[in-house]
């Protein structure tokens, strides 16, 4: 494992790649490694890519990631796609679009299924950005499944989120709905050629002013910063002047929003530039700090949750609760007090795993 | 926990017929595995760099040009060259009996022709991957 590591830490693909499948496989002893690679991370940006299937993200991360290489970056880029809840299979096929790097020594792609995880990426999703960073990529392309509205775990794990939309999926009410339209941090258009772009464009500039102003506790009803005052027509109608700026307001908290058309690869070139503008507005702000305590945070909990998951599963508990499941069902106890006394009998004391980084 | 068995479907060369491969890709699934598919017109280069990215314990080649003599050996030679042999190869597609043991000799596994059952390459996957699976 301490070889892994050093290899891994000078750059060997070989073994950066047998680093993620142990951490991918929850093996005790690469979970160890991770130690050993700390004073190696917190290089790369982290990048989150999603947004709904056939959107084109796979697509948009080839083009940037030819955007990154020509600035002289390395990229690491590692693609989700879904497990099959039936057979825990999957066809990983993100690396399809990807093919065309696969002989440049400056990028690294992985495929991750997401074996069970719902919120959009794969529950070894953040050990492997650490296994990328350490081994020497200053990008870290996060591709996550294809998601609806409510998978965002992407934002625990991302510096920057790019969010994409396609034209064509539903009306003005999607965009402001809760979920996945809140965690954006750069928000593209792509297929920009297709009818209704300008329209999506649109909607989602009005839905982040709404939210800019929201949050800056000036109520925006009724004046002119309303849903219609990004209609042109109704603009124009109203005698209005139309006040869209196409320019990105670096100071403002609203997120940009990019058109592209990734096919082409046109738009993209922006695009690497607002990342890394993001990028670099964060480490001046003081953001990244917040954000990547937050994200420390989060993996903490979810590290306890998970070996509660495991220590229910051990035969002991296991017995323990179907004891009291029989009991909830026969009515002699309720869910609640049955779930108290399960969750009482956990053993606690010695039940975190004794092997550490020694 | 065990460890999932990881294959890479691909197509060298020139040919630009998919289906069999997606058929592959498909059957691998609904047996458990997790399938990279790289899509038509791969190098040997490609195929081997994605190989080890994805650190995969099989690859699994599809071709139907008639370059399999060439093309498929090249594949396990540069798997070797990155200390990758640990890699199960074999191949399937169009391929002459008379090329079979050449290729055997070459270090393919196995060949499976048209109109193999999909069960026989999944237990051959399941009986021949060198990696020990926890």
């Amino acid at each position: 494992m301490k070889e892994l590591v050093r290899r891994c830490i000078e750059g060997d693909v070989r073994a950066a790649a047998r680093l993620i499948t142990l951490l991918e496989s929850q093996d005790r002893e690469a979970y160890a490694a991770l130690y050993r690679l700390k004073d190696h991370a917190g290089r790369a940006q982290v990048i989150g890519i999603t947004g709904p299937p056939g959107s084109g993200k796979s697509t948009l991360a080839d083009k940037l990631i030819t955007q990154f290489r020509a600035r002289g970056l390395r990229v690491g880029v590692l693609a989700v796609d879904p497990s099959s809840p039936f057979s825990g299979g999957a066809i990983l096929g993100d690396r399809l679009r990807m093919q065309g790097h696969a002989t440049d020594p400056g990028v690294f792609i992985r495929s991750l299924a997401t074996r069970g995880s719902l919120g959009g990426i794969s529950k070894a999703t953040h050990a492997a950005i650490r296994v990328l960073d350490a081994a020497g990529y200053d990008i870290v392309l996060v591709e996550t499944v294809g998601v609806g509205q409510s998978e965002i775990d992407i934002v625990k794990v991302a510096d920057t989120v790019v969010l994409v939309s396609v034209p064509g999926l539903g009306d003005d009410i999607q965009v402001i709905k809760a979920g996945i339209m809140e965690i954006g941090d750069i928000f593209v258009v792509n297929k920009a050629d297709r009818d209704g772009a300008d329209r999506v464009v649109r909607e989602l500039r009005a839905m982040l002013e709404t939210q800019a102003q929201l949050r800056r506790g000036q109520a925006p009803l009724g004046g002119p910063d309303t849903l219609a005052a990004h209609d042109p027509d109704f603009m124009h109608h109203a005698g209005l002047v139309p006040g869209l700026s196409e320019a990105v307001d670096e100071e403002s908290s609203t997120p940009p929003v990019l058109k592209t058309i990734a096919e082409t690869g046109a738009g993209v070139p922006e695009l690497a530039d607002t990342i890394v503008r993001h990028f670099e507005r964060l480490m001046k702000t003081g953001e990244l700090e917040r954000k990547r305590l937050e994200s420390i945070r989060y993996q903490l909990s979810q590290f306890v949750f998970d070996e509660m998951t495991h220590l229910l599963s051990l035969p002991e508990l296991s017995k323990v609760r179907d004891e009291l499941a029989q009991q909830v069902f026969c009515r002699t106890l309720d869910i609640y007090s049955a779930g108290m006394a399960l969750f009482h009998s956990i053993p606690i004391q010695g039940a975190a795993h004794e092997d550490t980084h020694a | 926990m065990e460890r999932k068995i990881r294959v890479l479907v691909a197509k060298p060369g020139l040919d630009g017929h998919d289906r069999g491969a997606k058929v592959i890709a498909r059957a691998l699934r609904d047996a458990g595995m997790e399938v990279i598919y790289t899509g038509l017109r791969q190098t040997p280069e490609q195929i081997v760099n994605a190989a080890i990215q994805e650190d995969v314990d099989v690859v699994a080649l599809s071709i139907l040009s008639g370059a399999h003599n060439h093309l498929f050996p090249r594949v396990v030679e540069l798997l070797k060259e990155r200390g990758a042999d640990d890699v199960l190869v074999f191949g399937g597609g169009v391929i002459p009996e008379e090329d079979i043991p050449f290729l055997k000799s070459k270090g393919i596994a196995e060949i499976f022709g048209p109109g193999t059952p999909t069960s026989k390459t999944i237990e051959f996957i399941r009986a021949n991957v060198k990696r020990p699976l926890c």
